[in-house]
């Protein structure tokens, strides 16, 4: 009987992998300070700064200003793009290691203390596979399409805030910028479905165009709801119309915007083929979807895409939803008062910018870890079904909640502290459904576990 | 020469025509499946099979009756137990001889135990193909302990070859009783969490109710036996109906689909009703190791196994449906012929005609729900 066997041997990981993994845990956080550091400098009036200070030139003047200013973007881009690799990367190592809790397994824990190498290990492993293209596929679009999918999730990066003073360019269309260009994730699909000429990718591409698509409607009248109470489409604009507290996040300061987070949430699911809307790369149906045919590299830059997407679709909801990088407590006046008068930020200004940065972090990963959850939570809905959902129920909701939100906005001009006051009620009503919550979940646990929950092999 | 199959496919017309199989992550086992679709809707789904034949039938005829035991294991290697316990009441009708109670209590357990380890093979793939892929993982967790207790049993964990002519193999050993005990009373606290987890989720129970739905009459008339044949509402099972072994003496609920939560006969109502009936084994292993007899657990059976000539005929319910052994000797140490008749290849025939206007992700339901495998089909 497997119960008698004595427990095997905890065998200790060597000093040499512990350290390894170390350097490499430390990566994201490596990225997160040099993207603390690059996004405030790359701004034009610090450049300016810069070049003043180390050129000893005057930028109006000065003939290489423009190339010292591009000079930086690329820094920008290179940190950026690393940055939404190594997301991606880390995440599907997140991801299956909250499966495998999830599923009673322990998931990968050979590549590095805690399987965290594995998403390396899993990179170089497909970047030697052969990179095959099938020879009835029509050989240039089936290239090109990882590409499309690459960039669609990229440029999102470029007006996705990650604190404060910490975005790439505070675009004033930022929230339509970012729908915009998610929108070309969907190119690459249809482009990968159809050039593969296989049957299956084609279904999986038709569906994923088909899906897309329609909830891309729900979507943007649920983004328009955040729109309508700040007053503007720039993401640091509507993050600065929210606050620290939770009763100051949009979620809660109307009740249209409680159901369009959930709306936008879904949709977004939907959007990244997340389940239970993976419809186009259904497994038990579709065997992979769209991406059947790909190997090596090109595969790689899909599954890239797919989870570098949860940073993207989870920012997103923090950004219009959930007040964003707002620090409790920390008002715009504070951020100004900190920077002192001098060229360069004082260091207070610094440390807000970085419990500005991990306010936005926690929050974003948090909803990282929801996603993960309901996938391997939840099966997967059919295509009539998801339709249906879209249609019939998303659409019409988020209407309403458009429709609401525009009346309710004209109220809150006759009483400015309602905003306020629904914030109070719904968060500590959402208060009470976390603790309700959290208490169903103890029960549950404690119905069926006749042995002691053991958590060392975290 | 052309293939027989693709002569049923008009090639004219504007369908598209998909190979689902064999090698496909959701046809459990070498099964193919051609399927004529426009777009996500299916015209038909023609089921082509063989890829797994082994010909043990004719094995049967070729090796002696107690060598035939290990290849019964074989035919359906999910639950194998059943088939063992075939072949085994069929060649003891032949020898007209007498198993001992023990041995007969034994095989009970032994069954609704593998009855259990197969259903939960079934209801978790299911989930799976279905798009859960958690389920699949918690189902197999609990089979393992199924099998942890069969191999304390038997020794062997898939392939059981653990009845035997006149009996069984081996009694069971000391402090396996209330290993099974143990693990019945964790077993039943895990349906109902599986029911919160799964069964009635709202997804799952859109997804599969009023979905391929099999009428009682169609399920008669196709000859669908087991928890597909009860799922349409027949209320038929062997056990109770035509009883044999120790099962006259348990009392147990069979469970019957009468549209939990759609029509009756749909994919939920067959799914259901193997949930249930793990239930049901439990309650059958508890009274069996309750009521358990001290004894031989093997009869007198002759070295040299030569029955008169002549004709036997056994059936079982086997984890999916009624499994029939028919055995004809010529007085020789082999068979003359053996046939052994099984739920998966009967449960084939209907997928034809129940396919047509379903979607291509019913098509998975409902091979799941009809708990095709692919070696019991072929054989």
């Amino acid at each position: 009987m497997a119960q008698n066997f004595p427990p095997p041997r905890r065998k200790r990981t060597p000093r040499v992998v512990v350290a390894l993994t170390l350097a490499v845990v430390g990566l994201p956080f490596i990225l997160l300070a040099a993207l603390l550091v690059v996004l405030p400098l790359s701004q034009q009036p610090m450049v300016d700064v810069l070049i003043r200070r180390w050129f000893d030139r005057d930028p109006a003047t000065w003939q290489h200003t423009q190339l010292v200013y591009a000079a930086a973007l690329l820094v920008v881009a290179f940190v950026i793009f690393n940055f939404g690799a190594i997301a991606g990367g880390i995440f599907s190592w997140y991801e299956r290691r909250v499966a495998a809790r999830i599923q009673n397994r322990i998931g990968p824990n050979r590549v590095g203390s805690a399987g965290f190498l594995q998403w390396i290990a899993d990179a170089v492993k497909l970047l030697f596979k052969e990179d095959l293209v099938p020879a009835e596929a029509d050989a240039l679009l089936f290239r090109a399409a990882p590409y499309f999918v690459v960039v669609g999730f990229v440029l999102t990066f470029l007006a996705l805030p990650f604190g404060e003073s910490l975005i790439v360019a505070d675009l004033g269309v930022g929230i339509y910028f970012i729908s915009s260009v998610t929108a070309l994730i969907v190119v690459g699909i249809l482009l990968s479905g159809w050039s593969s000429n296989s049957k299956w990718s084609l279904f999986g591409g038709m569906r994923s165009a088909a899906q897309v698509i329609s909830y891309e409607i729900p979507a943007g009248l649920a983004i328009m709801v955040p729109v309508l109470m700040a007053g503007t489409l720039s993401m640091q604009g509507i993050i600065r119309a929210q606050g620290g507290w939770p009763w100051q996040w949009f979620i809660f300061q109307n009740p249209a915007a409680f159901v369009a987070f959930f709306i936008l949430f879904t949709s977004q699911l939907a959007e990244a083929n997340r389940t239970p809307f993976d419809l186009p790369e259904a497994e038990s149906e579709l065997v992979a979807g769209y991406f059947v045919e790909y190997s090596g590299f090109r595969f790689a830059l899909y599954f890239l895409v797919e989870w570098g997407n949860l940073w993207v679709i989870s920012g997103v909801a923090t950004t219009l939803f959930l007040g964003g990088w707002q620090v409790p407590g920390v008002s715009a006046a504070v951020y100004q008062a900190a920077r002192g008068a001098g060229a360069f930020p004082a260091a207070g200004w610094w440390g807000l910018q970085l419990a500005s940065m991990v306010v936005f972090t926690v929050k974003t990963l948090t909803l990282v870890t929801v996603i993960i959850w309901i996938r391997w939570t939840l099966p997967r809905i059919r295509i009539d079904q998801m339709m249906n959902l879209c249609w019939k129920y998303l659409v019409p909701g988020a209407f309403a909640t458009f429709v609401f939100t525009l009346l309710w906005q004209l109220l809150v001009g006759q009483v400015p502290a309602l905003p306020t006051a629904t914030g109070v009620v719904l968060s500590a009503a959402a208060a009470v459904v976390l603790v309700l919550f959290l208490k169903q979940t103890r029960d549950n646990i404690s119905a069926i576990a006749h042995e002691k929950v053991d958590l060392s092999n975290w | 020469m052309e293939k027989l199959i693709l002569r049923r496919i008009d090639r004219n017309n504007e369908e598209m025509l998909v190979n689902f199989g064999p090698q496909h992550p959701s046809t459990h086992g070498v099964l193919n499946f051609l399927v004529e679709t426009d777009g996500e809707v299916m015209k038909r789904a023609i089921p082509d099979i063989g890829y797994l034949h082994r010909s043990l039938e004719k094995i049967g005829e070729m090796v002696g009756y107690p060598g035939f035991m290990p290849y019964t294991d074989r035919i359906d290697y999910v639950a194998a137990m059943f088939a063992n316990e075939g072949y085994a009441l069929a060649v003891e009708k032949l020898l007209k001889v007498e198993v001992p109670q023990r041995a007969q209590y034994l095989r009970a357990i032994s069954c609704e135990l593998c009855r259990i380890a197969s259903h939960l093979i079934s209801v978790g793939t299911m989930a799976t193909d279905i798009g859960a892929v958690t389920p699949l993982v918690h189902a197999i967790r609990e089979r393992e302990k199924v099998n942890d207790l069969i191999e304390a049993l038997c020794g062997a964990r898939l392939t059981y070859n653990y009845h035997r002519v006149g009996g069984v193999a081996f009694d069971m050993p000391s402090g396996w009783r209330d290993q099974v005990l143990r693990f019945l009373d964790t077993f039943d606290t895990i349906l109902v969490e599986w029911d919160r987890l799964l069964s009635f989720n709202e997804i799952y129970i859109k997804r599969l109710a009023n979905v391929a739905v099999i009428t009682r009459e169609q399920a008669v008339d196709y000859g669908l036996v087991g928890p597909n044949l009860r799922g349409s509402g027949m209320d038929w099972d062997l056990r109770r109906d035509v009883p044999y072994g120790a099962y006259p003496n348990f009392k147990f609920d069979v469970p019957v689909g009468h549209g939990y939560r759609g029509t009756e006969g749909d994919a939920f109502d067959r799914y259901y009703v193997r949930v249930l009936e793990m239930g049901a084994s439990s309650k059958i292993v508890r009274q069996a190791l309750e009521k358990i007899p001290d004894g031989e657990v093997m009869a007198k059976v002759p070295r040299k196994i030569k029955p008169e000539p002549g004709e036997a005929m056994a059936r079982v319910e086997s984890a999916r449906g009624e499994m029939a052994y028919y055995l004809v000797s010529d007085g020789t140490e082999r068979a003359y012929r053996v046939r052994v008749r099984t739920g998966s290849y009967l449960a084939m025939g209907i997928i034809e005609d129940i396919s047509p206007g379903l979607m291509v992700a019913d098509l998975v339901a409902l091979i799941a729900s009809l708990d095709v495998v692919a070696p019991e089909t072929d054989r």
